[in-house]
């Protein structure tokens, strides 16, 4: 039986990555899936390859605007919106030394802002299509187990997640008060192999390569695949997770452990 | 007073934004009772016998960071002790509700305040002298309970409350790393008695207020502003001096569970 069945998901980051992997684990089990991306070359051929059940939309996810064009053209295309997956992020690396405050900005409008403001677009035209359409509504912000942990190398980044993490139960208690039928969960993943962590990979860290350094952080020994926590969205996007909101959901080898 | 001698802090210095009201007023007065040259930086004035120096001062403006150190650096030449306890709730927005430009102004107070504060308080902390051979410090930044539970604020107050959750952390674990003696630890206080429920104030009368927020509390009451700062002068002082990167909830028993009340704000 396929575990999401008509549900139509909203992937921000959605190009690659994460997001991309999610994409087709949704179409794999049923659901269509809107990919909303800044890189509209990557995204356009990857909605192309997916087929009919995926489309791309632009986005910034610091633009206002631009989230509400993305859940329009998502409700007009599909029909509805049932899921929301913010995965859009930028990892940087910084201390508290030598962050400026541009760049601490920088960091958090992406992975902080650009999540509230994801929530705040979806959630009108989530609720709605529940209203009319029945089925259950969920959102899925991706943390990080830099949202659970300090790094002494990631200041903004672990800022920025921390402010996801504690977003993720103020929309999940207003949502459930509500009365909209829309969950709101956190992810918080360990170094997963994409192309965000590609720059870490290279170099040598305590006669290491960047690689096995990273790999070494999780006991299991490697790192994650992006399929691996797509499993964990798709459970969450899906209504096999319908009494599971305003929760972490930690996917990350054992690092926290 | 509780947990510090007259001269415990003598000799060091410390800055409390917001310190003159509040949590902020209340650690200013004991710090100085312990014995600390303390800055109480504010971008309201502090009333007239309070303790400390005022520092007009706001926290989301780099330059008056800026400007704030080298004026305590060159009063003081040194500086030990930092709390960010600056804070604004910004209203009562949803994620629904709350506009970008909202969003922005709690942030720019209440995340990137805390940010620039343990900055350049770092380099401040670093500066050593005759009586004080090696750098060390101590920051103190007042997140939230909001930062642990969703119910407890609104939501872009959640937001930048857990940015100061994880933040702390980190700057925690890089003054450890980097062996500069600083250590950095997070608050959450529950509901105190402070003027940020000045709008509850107004709109039912103090007391009523107080008994209403009070009730959501196990403890059966908000805590008063020296409740937090008692805790606050204990990991400003060296009594905590193996306590870093942690987080220290003060709280009345808000956020510790169920009780037949049922949880803060679901009822």
């Amino acid at each position: 039986m396929a575990r999401v069945e008509n549900k139509v998901v909203l992937i921000s980051g959605g190009a690659s990555g994460i997001g991309a992997a999610t994409a087709r684990r949704v179409i794999a089990e049923g659901g269509k899936a809107v990919l909303a991306d800044r890189d509209a070359a990557k995204g356009e051929a990857l909605a192309k390859e997916l087929g009919k059940a995926v489309a791309f939309v632009p986005l910034d996810v610091t633009d206002e605007p631009a989230w509400q064009k993305a859940v329009t053209t998502t409700v007009e295309t599909f029909g509805g919106l049932h899921g929301l997956l913010n995965a859009a992020g930028v990892g940087v690396r910084n201390s508290i030394e030598d962050c400026s405050l541009e760049e601490y900005r920088r960091v958090n409008d992406i992975n902080s802002m650009g999540t509230f403001l994801g929530c705040k677009q979806a959630i009108p035209a989530m609720a709605k299509t529940i209203k009319e359409q029945g089925g259950g509504g969920s959102i899925v912000n991706i943390s990080s187990v830099l949202g659970l942990r300090g790094a002494s190398y990631a200041m903004a980044y672990c800022a920025s997640k921390g402010a996801v993490r504690s977003l993720t139960k103020n929309v999940a208690l207003h949502c459930a008060q509500m009365k909209y039928g829309i969950r709101c969960n956190s992810v918080h993943p360990g170094y997963i192999d994409t192309p965000m962590i590609a720059p870490r990979l290279s170099g040598t860290i305590d006669n290491m390569s960047g690689r096995q350094w990273l790999e070494t952080l999780h006991p299991l020994g490697r790192l994650g695949q992006a399929e691996e926590v797509a499993n964990m969205i798709l459970f969450l996007l899906s209504d096999e997770s319908g009494f599971s909101t305003g929760s972490e959901f930690v996917c990350d080898g054992g690092l926290t452990a | 007073m509780v947990g510090a001698d007259m001269s415990e802090l003598s000799g060091q210095v410390a800055i409390v934004t917001g310190g003159a009201s509040g949590i902020g007023a209340a650690t200013v007065a004991l710090l100085a009772e312990a014995g600390a040259t303390v800055v109480a930086a504010d971008i309201q004035p502090a009333a007239k016998d309070a303790p400390g120096r005022f520092f007009n001062h706001d926290v989301a403006a780099e330059d008056s960071w800026k400007a704030l150190l080298a004026d305590v650096v060159a009063r003081d030449g040194r500086l030990d002790i930092l709390v960010n306890n600056a804070g604004i709730t910004g209203g009562w927005g949803t994620v629904e509700s709350t506009t970008v430009e909202q969003w922005r102004r709690i942030e720019a107070v209440d995340s990137e305040g805390v940010f620039l504060g343990c900055k350049y308080a770092i380099e401040g902390m670093k500066k050593t002298g005759p009586r004080k051979p090696a750098p060390k410090g101590s920051i103190v930044n007042v997140s939230s309970v909001a930062a642990l539970i969703g119910s407890a604020g609104p939501t872009a107050y959640c937001a930048a409350k857990g940015a100061v959750r994880l933040l702390s952390k980190s700057v925690a674990l890089y003054c450890a790393e980097k062996q500069y003696g600083i250590r950095c630890n997070s608050v959450h206080p529950g509901g105190v008695d402070t003027p940020i429920f000045n709008p509850l104030w107004q709109a039912v009368g103090r007391d009523k207020g107080k008994a209403m927020l009070g009730e959501h509390h196990p403890i059966g009451r908000i805590a008063e502003p020296q409740d937090l700062g008692e805790l606050i002068l204990w990991l400003a002082s060296d009594r905590s001096s193996f306590v870093t990167g942690a987080e220290f909830v003060a709280d009345g028993g808000l956020t510790s569970g169920l009780t037949r009340r049922g949880l803060f704000g679901t009822r």
